[in-house]
């Protein structure tokens, strides 16, 4: 037998103006669970992307029990005995378990020149199958009436009905409460004990402690190193993930937090998986970042301050005052607003122009009798916004569509300054963003923030948290872990808040 | 140079397609048929667009927010009937409503836009507030409508009206066609609301990003629920006019009107993706719309392949307007 069931060498790919792999290396033992680890944007699921095919790496080697591969698409690479369990499921819940498994493979059988499928050995094979991982459904079940964890494990047992040798799985506890990952993690030994491998990408430390026995460390899609988890400290860990240096250039922050402003007290999701028992507080004029690994349940929260999701309790006071927030409008009419993160869902309207982009949110200012739009007030508003944030367009008229990525953020920013808000929340306002156009989104930040204005800000991007931020909260697992100053933030102790669960 | 103008040709005529080919039917049959460039055929034809436009004009709010309303013609219909019960002369045989008072015949389109909104708003509020898809819940308000009228008309066609009622909508100012008149007021009404109040503004940017709008602040379920309510409004107008128009009504006045109104709109450039529509392009489509189907009748075009030339506009229409969005991606 090969020393490693996959063997990844030197594997490097770009996309134009990125280098989002950069020769790296992964060898994973038969019969082992090797973690990946790395923060967002490491290069973890690109990695994966090229070994099944889905991307084609500019250069690099892949090989399978000792033997090279050459795998084009995610079909090649099942034949290859890979197989991955995605993070985000796409089963079909209203059929049942059996189809689910056999989707694209049915059993048939011939009546002449009549195929029809063989539900009997396909229930009967599947039924196997799911004995074969201890999962004793009846597999003419709807899937649909599984949970998340049970889905998840009819992924694997379909992965090991194709005889897959190794199973990637994504993040798989990302949405599982802890029984769940408990059931999870019984069928993963079991499995690993007879010999199949697995590669587990995760951001939680504990987990992968409990699971694994190799870890590979990839940063910014550079290849780290690779250990036995049991020759690894946490602390070590953290540091092999963000050990980098700080190479943004990040304006002064001239502005000073004064009072108290907005104070946000046991905010707690009607989900359970979602944020509990959330408090903070917001200083009039400060900048206050919002740390954590994906799925750590930051913009859930903020958008159930923002009232676009329920809470199960909690409260929100802006100036002392306790809101009612049940809606957007309700928080805007409040001053408070919010950029959202997904720019292209839920922030741009693309088939109108920047003007009505810009001033859709502040309407009411702009009637006249109590009904007509004053179209030269608002042209002067956007002209204003155009100029101030030097928000880079033909014409006021132009489609929001047609800009660049940072100039439609700051058409967002527009948007919300209209508003004049006293609080306003910005959930990664830089993704996507070239480096010059950053540096502007910080100094409109900072230039509100000495407006005596709150600024919350949502970053997956370590060096900008630490960079723009007076005081950074961080969040994992639906809590609030931990608080830093800007002056004491570190990458390291972010991260080891981050991954406290 | 060259280059960019011949691609900015090709996708002009991509854009208007519809519309360009039409035109050169309209052309052909001009010269072919003298007939159909005369005056009285011009008034003819803008005495039928006008009910159709403003019948048009309500769609096209629901399409502009990625909605429909198929419940259109048959409110249209629920209109004719009530208005033509509520106009019978004193003295009309068969009367429907024996001892209904004799009221001002404007007060009576008040009435029957009143009753008529009532069916937008439980159109607006199953589809803002119960999350019904549109194009089913307006389906199901287009059988109650249609049940509704039944049992108010016993099924039995209505005439026999008031002069004042005839007068308001088959009179004239001078060579002008009243109709005509109510048309250009609903035009420039909703080319206001449209484009001067922050209503319009509010129904664009839900049909562009409706979770954006929401965002943002706009109440998206109340300007929904306003949309629907305004479209019934329109619908019981052009029932209103069309009754008159024809000096009679029966229960099946107005069936299929909401398809023509959905063609129409889509022809004139209102964008079934939401978002993206003009009222000078409601107009337009309603026009060209018309303007193809006297054109077949002049060309002496069996009315049963009239239909199907119809049909196949509707689909190449649609088809094209979808291909704008596509090809954007």
């Amino acid at each position: 037998m090969a020393e490693y069931r996959l063997e990844m060498r030197g594997v490097s790919k770009s996309f134009p103006g990125v280098k989002a792999l950069d020769k790296i290396n992964l060898k994973v033992r038969p019969g082992t669970v090797h973690a990946l680890m790395g923060e967002n944007g490491a290069g973890k699921s690109t990695l994966m992307k090229c070994l099944f095919g889905i991307y084609h790496m500019d250069e690099g080697e892949v090989f399978v029990d000792g033997e090279k591969v050459d795998i084009h698409n995610p079909d090649e690479a099942l034949h290859k005995g890979l197989a991955m369990v995605h993070q985000e499921l796409q089963p079909v819940p209203e059929r049942t378990i059996a189809e689910n498994m056999y989707l694209g493979r049915f059993p048939v059988k011939s009546f002449g020149p009549i195929k029809v499928i063989d539900h009997k050995t396909m229930n009967s094979e599947a039924k196997k199958w799911l004995e074969n991982v201890k999962m004793p459904f009846d597999p003419r079940k709807k899937l649909g009436h599984l949970s998340i964890s049970q889905m998840q494990s009819i992924e694997i047992a379909k992965a090991v009905s194709q005889e897959a040798k190794l199973i990637i799985l994504d993040e798989p506890t990302s949405s599982l409460t802890d029984n769940e990952v408990e059931a999870l993690f019984r069928i993963v030994r079991d499995l690993r004990d007879r010999g199949v491998s697995f590669v587990f990408i995760s951001h939680k430390m504990a987990e992968l402690r409990q699971i694994s026995d190799d870890i590979t460390i990839m940063r910014d899609g550079c290849y780290v190193g690779t250990w036995e988890m049991k020759n690894i400290s946490d602390d070590e860990i953290v540091k092999q993930m963000v050990g980098r240096d700080l190479t943004n250039i990040y304006p002064p922050l001239t502005n000073t937090p004064g009072d108290v402003l907005l104070e946000v007290n046991n905010f707690t999701s009607i989900y359970d998986n979602s944020f509990k028992n959330c408090s903070f507080k917001l200083r009039k004029g400060e900048i206050l970042g919002f740390g954590g690994l994906v799925g750590a349940q930051r913009t859930e929260l903020m958008e159930a301050i923002f009232g676009i999701r329920h809470i199960a309790s909690g409260e929100v006071k802006l100036n002392g005052k306790k809101l009612d927030i049940k809606r957007p409008q309700d928080a805007i009419n409040n001053g408070i607003g919010m950029i959202t993160e997904d720019r292209r869902g839920s922030g741009i309207l693309g088939c109108l122009s920047i003007a009505d982009n810009v001033s859709i949110a502040s309407l009411n200012h702009y009637l006249e009798a109590g009904i007509k739009l004053n179209k030269k007030k608002i042209e002067e508003l956007v002209q204003d916004n155009v100029a101030k944030l030097s928000i880079k367009t033909p014409s006021s008229k132009t489609l929001i569509q047609s800009l660049s990525g940072g100039n439609q953020q700051k058409v967002i920013i527009s948007r919300w300054l209209a508003n004049n808000p006293d609080v306003l929340i910005m959930d990664e306002p830089t993704r996507g963003i070239d480096v010059g156009a950053k540096y502007e989104i910080y100094q409109i930040m900072i230039e509100l923030a000495k407006q005596g204005k709150g600024i919350i800000m949502i970053s997956s991007e370590m060096p900008e948290l630490i960079g723009v931020s007076n005081r950074v909260m961080v969040m994992c697992n639906g809590k609030i872990t931990g608080e830093v100053s800007g002056e004491e933030a570190t990458q390291e102790n972010i991260m080891q808040y981050a991954t406290q669960f | 140079m060259d280059k960019s103008k011949k691609i900015d040709i090709k996708s002009i005529l991509l854009n208007n397609g519809i519309i360009l080919l039409l035109m050169l039917l309209v052309i052909y049959v001009s010269i072919t048929e003298p007939r159909f460039r005369s005056f009285q055929n011009l008034m003819n034809l803008a005495i039928n667009a006008a009910p159709r436009v403003i019948i048009a004009l309500g769609v096209s709010a629901c399409l502009i927010t990625k909605g429909t309303d198929l419940s259109a013609g048959r409110v249209v219909g629920l209109s004719a009937c009530l208005a033509g019960i509520m106009l019978q002369k004193p003295d009309a045989a068969g009367k429907v409503w024996p001892n209904f008072p004799q009221l001002n015949v404007w007060v009576v389109l008040l009435i029957v836009i009143a009753i008529c909104m009532v069916f937008g708003l439980v159109n607006g509020v199953v589809i803002s507030y119960l999350n019904v898809p549109a194009f089913i819940g307006t389906l199901g308000m287009q059988l109650i409508v249609y049940g509704i009228a039944q049992v108010i008309t016993n099924n039995v066609p209505i005439g026999g009206y008031r002069a004042d009622y005839i007068a308001v909508t088959q009179g004239k100012v001078g060579p002008i066609p009243l109709l005509f008149i109510y048309l250009i007021i609903a035009a420039a009404i909703f080319w206001f609301i449209y484009n001067y109040t922050r209503h319009g503004k509010y129904m664009y940017a839900i049909g562009g990003n409706e979770v954006a709008a929401e965002v943002s602040g706009v109440n998206v379920k109340k300007t929904k629920i306003i949309i629907y309510v305004t479209a019934a409004a329109m619908y019981a107008i052009a029932g209103f006019l069309l009754g008159g128009k024809s000096g009679g009504a029966s229960t099946n006045m107005g069936m299929g009107y909401e398809l023509e109104a959905i063609a129409a709109c889509t022809i004139g450039g209102v964008s079934v993706n939401g978002g993206v529509g003009k009222v000078s392009g409601v107009i337009i489509g309603v026009a060209v719309f018309e303007l193809l189907k006297s054109a077949l009748q002049f060309l002496g075009m069996n009315p049963s392949y009239q239909f199907i030339a119809q049909g196949i506009v509707i689909v190449v229409a649609i088809a094209l307007d979808i291909r704008k969005y596509i090809t954007k991606k």
